[in-house]
């Protein structure tokens, strides 16, 4: 049985969707973390989900790199621990610089929530080993601030080390080349602006969020990398 | 506090349409940003006010990677 933390800041409101995903789908151990949290050693997989943490004040998730709970999230992070941020969890990450890059507001100006088709850019990744390269799978976004940019020279260098694991197969917000997830360069961080946890079930018209939290307890009952 | 030059900033794109929308046809760009007042505490070393307004506008108010920032001292 592996420890997932779902790490729960003021204003989080897809932790239960993760809760359940966790305990219920992938059959594991889901535990609430409150912010306030200051050790995360017993977690195996950390996750910061969605909502709009501070109210998305100054920026989304500008404010909440300064919870405790994020700051021992970080040094889980530099130890090699998976770490997935999901929608506001990529917006936290970006803004803490664990992840290249930075959400801005989507092209349209518009809140997104609908299922769009990802292509698997990268397969060979502790988040898509379950998929196979260029496979599309079908997962629901609902954002308005999930407009991925990042600069030409590290766009080239997020190429280079595979760091691209999502593409939109169609322009969705705006995104620099369709991104829709991306790694860290160790590779055991992730940032998704689509929402696995969120399709788990056929009933919610989708599972294919299982292929990632699948693949990351494949990852983990290997042993890590 | 700005997006940097050369990034699309689509809320000052909708601002432009609209004042175009309105006759007002000689607008070539609208750059839409956000203005912060700081109060400090008095101060007789104006360099060491500079650096923290200077420090506090790189690692919370912008996000360096989209965002440029200016800034001015005045007495209140």
């Amino acid at each position: 049985m592996k420890t997932f933390g779902i790490i729960v800041l003021p204003g989080s409101n897809c932790d239960s969707d993760c809760f359940y995903a966790v305990r219920d789908y992938l059959n594991q151990d889901a535990q609430y973390v409150w912010h306030e949290e200051r050790n995360l050693d017993k977690y195996d997989v950390l996750m910061i989900p969605g909502g709009f943490s501070y109210g998305d004040y100054l920026r989304p998730g500008a404010l909440a790199r300064f919870s405790p709970a994020v700051d021992a999230l970080v040094k889980e992070a530099e130890k090699g621990k998976l770490v997935v941020g999901i929608c506001n969890g990529f917006q936290v990450l970006t803004e803490l610089g664990l992840l290249p890059g930075a959400l801005m507001r989507n092209k349209n100006l518009k809140f997104i929530c609908k299922y769009v088709d990802v292509q698997v850019e990268n397969a060979h990744t502790p988040f898509t080993s379950r998929l196979k390269m260029g496979q599309t799978i079908k997962l629901p976004v609902a954002h308005k601030d999930g407009n991925y940019y990042v600069d030409e020279d590290t766009l080239q260098q997020l190429k280079k080390n595979g760091q691209v694991v999502l593409r939109y197969s169609e322009d969705v917000n705006g995104s620099v080349d369709r991104i829709a997830a991306v790694t860290n360069r160790q590779g055991n961080v992730v940032g998704m602006m689509p929402h696995p946890e969120r399709a788990c079930d056929p009933l919610l018209g989708s599972s294919d969020g299982m292929y990632i939290l699948g693949s990351m307890l494949d990852h983990l009952l290997k042993g890590g990398f | 506090m700005t997006l940097k030059k050369g990034i699309l900033d689509p809320q000052g794109e909708a601002v432009k349409n609209a004042l175009h929308t309105l006759g007002y046809g000689n607008i070539d760009e609208v750059r839409v940003g956000k203005y912060v007042v700081l109060t400090l505490q008095d101060s007789s070393d104006s360099e060491a006010l500079k650096n923290t307004v200077e420090e506090i506008c790189k690692k919370v108010l912008t996000n360096p990677v989209i965002e440029d920032f200016s800034f001015e001292i005045v007495e209140g």
